[in-house]
């Protein structure tokens, strides 16, 4: 492909060496396993976690006279990826063979697209930050393709004394390559390229980007230069497996190359590995032992072919973006950007807060999942999907303030004493005795209490009418919280004489 | 009828519907002839006698129930390269030593639904790769015809001649057989020797570049190609995917129709398969050709070809004029580059196809020190030295800096053939005739060929443009050379019109009539 350069040299992404400021130039090969109840080509099962070798068809073992055949599923998770990628979705694209020989690959090829893919050049806006100043900077990342491809099996060398064993469970599972442009220029903005990509694809339902188990994997290319100057020799770094070492492998990449160039050295091209544990990446193969794969088509596959019209039917039942719900929710909810970003950026979150929000007060609703909800969630190191609280609970919480049941303050107490102990939170304000003093008398009563035990206090507040909170916070906590801020306020005032 | 392996297939069908002989006695004639011939023949490398004699009893016991179906009874030898359950299935190679698949081909399954017995499986060129059958690991198939020639000798007066006749001057003309051996063709050999010399009425075979119809053709036997994707590929070994195809080889015109009806399907397992009604192909055997235009290719008038393969030629355009075709001449223009593509095409396809054989889930495996190690001992050891030539071809054409110059370039002239037939055909012919071979059956080991592989494939040139653009090919014996070795001709029809091959094949069958070798094994 044809580098272009998309981006304008940006002061503070630049890495000071001892010659002068760099440029770090990335772009990325993501492989993300499709979700389809079967494999690409086959019938096999896709079940993560099974007993070795257990979801494995003749076709995935190369028997003898085995063909492949085209599992529509994961052509229509494609078609839909591509959609979100805003990409061009080729109406005819060709599956090749790439061969290569090793034990996890029973074919002696993977069976992959290389000159037609079925999704062509796309967009995806990234939002990177939020900075110290609690800003986010969206940057647009150029998607250079999307193809279909085999995944390979696993090869196991610890096994055994002196064999290797391959578990072929993986072997013709559906991954898609998504290859970006060399869009990016730190490691935090390639954090956030992969973050969105998986939230995405989360959104789709088309891959369930769960690093752990493999289900989303990335190739990095690093090459370093001078900022706006010509690109940089790169090195890829395989098989990244987490967000968090992706970023680190690139620092670390970045400085290795910058030193060698300032030491009067150049870069090789070539393959090399993170080592998560030293913190540092290592050459895996140079370029002259690159694997001439000779490519051709698959004379097993016919060519690829639908209709736009095919297109525009999973075009429909796509599901809403997270681009296109954070527009929706600034617009519609009146939302924040930063409190819209924060709650599209995993599609989870998301989920929760649309039901929370569903009939209510938006920002009140984002308030609470943003400050409480996520906040206590952060702290205890918990996921959303686990979260003690439930939507419904929190809606009721929020319901409770809204009619006027109970304080925001007796709200927080609330909350604290349903992620602890569970419960419907409107039970638990009645059998607490949490409910709200709406009373006018007896707020009035502890009004006047309050104004009789402090005549000082009085002179004070007519001189200066501020003080009158130095009042309410009194008959709020004679109350134990409950009556009502707004009539203690307005009977303090009233009393007081004061406007 | 006292030699049931005799009959053909539509006679025996004929009979054992009659219920005049059953499955089980036929089965049995054909165990006992292959047990018989193939010390001498070699054209099976696994004979299944239990499944065969089991297959025939359940076959009489739907035949008494009068619900036999289109080949109740008839007992097949099915080429190595079948992938058939449970039975040696190796391709011929050494490779695939002790594989024994859990599952059936399309093609196989087809017929066993159809009633058909299965003998055994049939010798070929390791991999289908070979024109003389002496590719594969389990030796050379031989030719059940041998060269003759005509002596006339004096008789004594007493003696009465019982081979020859007797002249008016005591001297009689005798055909004395030459005791050189001679090869079947290939890859299908082994299909065609058993065919010929009656080992089964009716076998699989399959055809890349000519690997039905060339051994058809040196065995007096008829053999149809079908078009691309008319047969399912599923479970039969992949030599080169764009071109291979199944089809049968039988003793007759009708034979052939009958076995390519029952193996012919659309099969989802099979994605290049075509979804097309499969027709009753017999019922094309008898309809006149009368206004049929067939188109005569000047391009296959080859340099230093037998005086005998033109004079072939011209008996069969003669025939086909006779029955009230109308002969005309066509170009095929690219034919000449045909060849050289295909010698890229398919070893490009097989050099990838065949990576699958590395020692790792079945087959042979020749230990080494390590993976590397272990996979070059295997393959080293496990394939042929034609084999391994050709995925040496394929690697080579499909390397980084080659693959335009030869694949892609390859693929172009692909293109260019399949079109100058389809401007043919645009212009009103039905179908093409053809020479089969350029020769008639040659020796074993013969030094010419084994010094210059380029000889070998030479074999190929007038089948493999049938295979580069698709078509249905079909070899019919037509005549023998004055030594007494058959000699074939080819039709070349539309895509999915092999009814047309066999209208126009039994045209050629009934007036050259149908050839049998004299018996030495």
């Amino acid at each position: 492909m044809t580098l272009i350069d998309t981006r304008t040299p940006d002061a503070k992404r630049l890495i000071p060496g001892a010659t002068g400021d760099w440029e770090i130039i990335i772009g990325l090969e993501v492989h993300a396993q499709v979700i389809s109840e079967a494999k690409l080509f086959s019938g096999a099962s896709t079940a993560f976690g099974a007993a070795p070798n257990a979801n494995v068809s003749l076709v995935d073992a190369a028997m003898p006279g085995m063909l492949p055949v085209i599992n529509e599923e994961c052509v229509k998770q494609a078609i839909r990826t591509g959609l979100g990628l805003k990409a061009q979705i080729n109406h005819k694209s060709v599956f090749d063979r790439k061969n290569y020989f090793y034990p996890d690959l029973p074919q002696g090829y993977q069976i992959s697209q290389f000159k037609q893919p079925i999704v062509g050049e796309g967009t995806v806006i990234v939002s990177v930050g939020p900075d110290r100043q609690g800003e986010f900077e969206d940057i647009e990342v150029g998607i250079e393709r999307l193809h279909l491809e085999q995944d390979a099996g696993k090869s196991m060398h610890d096994q055994h004394p002196t064999m290797s064993y391959v578990d072929l469970n993986r072997s013709g599972v559906a991954l898609m390559e998504i290859v970006s442009k060399p869009d990016l220029r730190s490691g935090d903005e390639a954090k956030a390229y992969v973050t969105k990509l998986r939230t995405i694809m989360r959104y789709l339902g088309t891959c369930d980007g769960n690093m752990d188990e493999g289900s989303l994997r990335a190739d990095v290319n690093v090459s370093v230069r001078r900022p706006g100057g010509e690109f940089g020799t790169r090195c890829e770094i395989k098989n990244m497996n987490s967000i968090r070492f992706i970023g680190q492998a690139i620092d670390f990449e970045a400085r290795r190359q910058i030193a060698i160039i300032e030491d009067g050295g150049k870069i090789d091209q070539e393959t090399r590995l993170y080592d998560a544990v030293k913190g540092e990446t290592r050459s895996m193969r140079s370029k002259e032992e690159a694997h001439d794969y000779r490519y051709f088509p698959d004379p097993d596959l016919l060519p690829l072919e639908f209709d736009q019209a095919y297109v525009d039917a999973l075009a429909k039942e796509l599901p809403e973006l997270p681009d296109d719900k954070k527009a929706r929710l600034i617009s519609s909810l009146g939302l924040s950007t930063y409190d819209a970003s924060i709650l599209v950026s995993e599609k989870s979150v998301a989920d929760y807060f649309e039901k929370v929000a569903a009939g209510r007060d938006g920002k009140l609703a984002a308030n609470w999942v943003i400050n409480d909800l996520l906040g206590q969630l952060n702290k205890v190191g918990k996921d959303i999907e686990n979260a003690p609280v439930s939507p419904d609970q929190l809606g009721a919480v929020i319901d409770l303030i809204k009619d006027g049941t109970i304080s925001g303050k007796i709200a927080k107490d609330l909350f604290e004493i349903v992620w602890n102990e569970g419960g419907d939170p409107r039970a638990l304000v009645e059998s607490r005795g949490m409910k709200q003093v709406t009373d006018t008398g007896a707020i009035e009563k502890a009004v006047d209490d309050v104004i009789a035990a402090n005549p000082d206090k009085v002179e004070q507040a007519r001189a200066k009418p501020t003080m009158a909170g130095w009042f309410v916070g009194q008959v709020m906590k004679a109350t134990g919280g409950k009556a009502n801020p707004q009539a203690v306020n307005d009977l303090v005032k009233a009393k007081l004489g004061i406007e | 009828m006292s030699d049931l392996t005799r009959l053909t297939i539509s006679q025996a069908r004929a009979k054992l519907r009659g219920k005049e002989i059953t499955a089980t006695e036929i089965t049995e004639a054909y165990l006992s002839a292959i047990d018989r011939a193939n010390p001498a023949l070699n054209a099976y490398v696994a004979v299944t006698g239990d499944r065969a004699r089991d297959m025939a009893k359940a076959s009489d016991a739907r035949l008494v129930k009068g619900e036999g179906g289109a080949l109740e009874g008839i007992p097949l030898g099915i080429k190595d390269l079948f992938g058939t359950e449970g039975v040696h299935t190796q391709a011929c190679s050494h490779v695939l030593d002790g594989f024994k698949p859990r599952y059936e081909s399309t093609v196989t399954a087809n017929l066993w639904a159809d009633g058909a017995v299965m003998l055994g499986k049939l010798n070929m060129d390791e991999f289908a790769m070979g024109s003389s059958n002496e590719t594969s690991y389990y030796g050379p198939v031989i030719n059940p015809w041998r060269r003759s020639r005509l002596d006339t000798v004096v008789m004594p007066t007493t003696h009465q001649g019982d081979g020859g006749f007797v002249t008016a001057g005591g001297t009689k003309t005798q055909r004395t057989l030459d005791n050189a051996q001679l090869v079947p063709g290939g890859s299908s050999g082994g299909s065609a020797t058993a065919v010929s010399a009656f080992l089964c009425a009716g076998a699989t075979a399959t055809d890349t570049g000519g690997s039905i119809r060339q051994p058809a053709a040196f065995t007096g036997t008829v053999g149809i190609k079908p078009t691309y994707g008319r047969c399912s590929r599923w479970g039969i070994v992949a030599f080169a995917s764009s071109l291979d195809q199944a089809g049968p080889i039988a003793r007759d015109v009708r034979d052939a129709a009958i076995l390519l009806r029952s193996m012919a399907s659309v099969d989802p397992k099979d994605t290049t398969s075509v979804d097309r009604p499969v027709p009753d192909y017999e019922a094309a055997i008898g309809k006149p050709i009368k206004g049929m235009k067939v188109g005569i290719p000047k391009e296959y008038r080859v340099d230093g070809m037998p005086e005998e393969i033109e004079a072939l030629w011209q008996k069969g355009i003669a025939w086909l004029r006779d029955a009230g075709a109308e002969i005309v001449d066509i170009s095929l223009p690219h034919t000449k580059y045909a060849l050289p593509a295909y010698y890229i095409v398919a070893p490009a396809e097989a050099s990838s196809n065949l990576a699958r054989y590395d020692g790792v889930r079945y087959g042979l495996r020749v230990p080494g020190k390590d993976i590397v190690e272990m996979y070059e001992k295997t393959r080293a050891a496990g394939f042929g030295r034609e084999v391994k030539r050709r995925i040496m071809i394929g690697t080579y054409v499909l390397s980084a800096g080659y693959y335009d110059a030869y694949y892609l370039q390859a693929q172009k002239v692909r293109n260019l053939i399949k079109r100058d037939f389809e401007n043919v055909f645009a212009a009103g012919v039905d179908v093409i005739l053809t020479p089969a071979t350029p020769s008639a059956a040659f020796g074993i080991a013969d030094e010419d060929m084994a010094a210059d592989p380029v000889k070998m494939y030479l074999n190929d040139i007038f089948t493999v443009t049938v295979n580069m653009a698709g078509l249905p090919g079909i070899a019919v014996p037509a005549g023998l050379d004055p030594k007494g070795l058959p000699l074939g001709l080819q039709l070349i029809g539309r895509p999915f019109e092999e009814e047309t091959l066999f209208q126009t094949a039994a045209v050629i069958e009934q007036a050259a009539g149908t050839f049998q070798p004299e018996k030495w094994w």
